[in-house]
């Protein structure tokens, strides 16, 4: 049996993803539960610094692989290097974040590792001195509870569910070498999304529209709204499937889950498709002139009126608060 | 070029979910049962490449007799013959275990690139091509949206937030395509027709030599948590009026923005 409680830490171009916090309270708060340690796998070139970081949200110790050979990220030489520090120090649990990047990289550890997974999970909790993950399946139209006979027993979080707790730890920094042997991907071009957009599945805010937009002119509104407060632009299938928006941007079971504090659906109907995809959101808000809609289901906040009238009084309300 | 294209039969995306009484499983009845639309675009991919380099494409599928359909789909698209992995011990198998059926069926056949979807949309667990990669001891892409390839290695493109890497692989490797990827065929008359009489293989655990007993299991389902009930914003009826308060309760009650 394994022991003590672990996560992977999370960096890109030189700074932790705030997932990374988030992965390292959660992982304090179950270690506490199981009075075990917390240790923290930090992996790529140059990043020891981080590591205080990673000790002021509570990692007792931090693994640090650090080598050029870990930088850009790749799947097969980052899963080596976190394979090698879990083998070396078994623990009970090993939590990762669904992220882009962690969804790669977790996947290829369950294979490493031979074990079990529960990912994109929203909620975990200690029975028996053993994990319960809880997580949305089939998009969310119902969640499991997910025990792991195996250890280390991983589990991935849906970034922007678990809250992040300061809490201060020794973060003691151990060095490991690891052997990444042959690599056989490389990454050889990075193309950076215009304006450095905040994607759909990390922004706090997300506005979505859907057919009700009518054209990909109209989203303008949208994205005046979502300047103002940082949000995203988010899109239901209909409208990207109409060619409006970019697939990266949909919503819904075959496009992305998001669960940001606010959700703003515009001019979508509510198909269950796309319901799957966003109710986890803390709070929604739908505007449709439809009050049938099923998208009111859902909200928090309905209102019943043309969006083109709405939104924009809306981007003059909020211009007003920001002063 | 031998392609393989891994694919698992789901429930439509329009479908509701319900959960039975005891939380043992979900209510299967009335569920319309397709191909999961991530390895449509699997199977289309692997349909691109043979009709670019010759060759073969073999679809593989762990699932029920139900399951066969969905082959018969893939074989009518184009594909050449299947491989049906069906035991009753592996209905609940984990993403370890399917990738383990898979590989065991894989293991023995020669092939240059294997798809599979980069989730299946029930369990959305989004794990069997990265395990499956690893067992056979090859790379492994993963949600891939865009594909070329040359010679002995691929060019994939791959979404993260904020960016698209390209990323070079050598062959063979294990692909897990998602949207973006290309726009998958419909099955023609004749191809429908054809598919009939493309062979299928149905193979057990035992026949494959494998053991099954899931590393991860669902102990319980349930139904999403409820939402509390929402509220009409009415304000004095004018757009301006609505707007107004919807950013006020957002502000003042909800305190998101």
């Amino acid at each position: 049996m394994g022991k003590g409680v672990f996560f992977v830490a999370e960096q890109r171009d030189g700074a932790l993803r705030k997932v990374s916090f988030e992965l390292a309270s959660t992982a304090r708060k179950l270690a506490d539960q199981l009075g075990e340690e917390v240790g923290a796998v930090l992996c790529g070139s140059g990043v020891e610094a981080m590591a205080a970081e990673l000790a002021k949200y509570g990692a007792d110790k931090v693994f640090v692989v650090d080598n050029p050979a870990l930088e850009p990220y790749t799947t097969g030489a980052h899963a080596q290097a976190v394979a090698q520090v879990v083998k070396d120090n078994n623990p009970a649990i090993l939590l990762c974040a669904a992220s882009a990047q962690g969804k790669d990289l977790s996947a290829a550890l369950v294979g490493k590792l031979a074990t079990g997974m529960a990912t994109d999970c929203t909620d975990l909790r200690i029975e028996n001195g053993r994990l319960v993950a809880v997580r949305p399946m089939y998009a969310g139209k119902c969640y499991g509870e997910v025990v792991i006979a195996t250890d280390p027993q991983m589990a991935s979080l849906r970034p922007n569910v678990f809250p992040v707790v300061e809490c201060a730890k020794a973060g003691q920094v151990i060095k490991v070498d690891a052997a990444l042997g042959e690599l056989k991907t490389k990454v050889v071009e990075v193309l950076k999304d215009a304006g450095g957009k905040i994607d759909v599945t990390e922004a706090n805010i997300v506005i979505s529209g859907g057919r009700g937009m009518k054209g990909p002119e109209n989203f303008v509104i949208l994205e005046e709204l979502a300047a103002l407060l940082g949000a995203a632009v988010g899109a239901s299938r209909a409208a990207v499937d109409a060619g409006w928006r970019p697939q990266s941007d949909q919503v819904g079971q075959t496009g992305k889950v998001v669960s940001p504090n606010l959700y703003i659906a515009c001019g979508i109907s509510g198909a269950i498709q796309h319901l799957a995809g966003m109710s986890s959101s803390k709070y929604i808000v739908a505007i449709n002139k439809d009050p049938e809609a099923p998208i009111f289901q859902k909200a928090d906040y309905g209102v019943v009126d043309d969006l083109f009238k709405v939104v924009p009084e809306m981007t003059k309300e909020v211009k007003k608060l920001l002063g | 070029m031998n392609i393989i294209a891994c694919v698992k039969q789901v429930p439509d995306t329009e479908a509701q979910i319900k959960v039975k009484a005891d939380g043992s499983g979900i209510d299967e009845g009335g569920i319309k049962w397709v191909m999961n639309p991530y390895d449509e675009f699997g199977v289309e991919e692997a349909l691109r490449l043979k009709e670019k380099f010759g060759g073969e494409v073999t679809i593989v599928c762990v699932g029920p007799a139900r399951a066969m359909e969905t082959i018969r789909t893939a074989l009518a698209m184009g594909a050449d013959k299947g491989i049906q992995i069906d035991d009753p011990a592996l209905y609940e198998a984990d993403s370890y275990a399917t990738a383990e059926a898979l590989a065991a069926a894989i293991k023995g056949l020669p092939y240059d690139i294997i798809f599979c979807g980069q989730r299946a949309i029930d369990d959305d667990s989004g794990q069997v091509g990265s395990i499956l990669a690893e067992l056979l001891g090859i790379p492994v892409v993963t949600m891939v949206t865009k594909l070329e390839v040359e010679g002995n290695s691929a060019k994939a493109t791959r979404p993260i937030e904020g960016a698209q890497l390209v990323i070079s692989t050598s062959l063979p490797c294990v692909i897990t395509a998602t949207k973006g990827l290309n726009e998958p065929r419909y099955a023609s008359l004749p191809g429908i027709m054809k598919a009939k009489k493309k062979p299928v293989d149905i193979k057990n655990a035992a026949a494959l030599g494998i053991s099954v007993a899931p590393k991860a299991k669902v102990v319980k389902f349930v139904p999403p948590p409820a939402r509390p009930p929402g509220k009409i914003v009415c304000a004095d009826d004018t757009p301006e009026g609505k707007a107004a308060e919807l950013v006020k309760l957002l502000r003042e009650e909800a305190k998101v923005i």
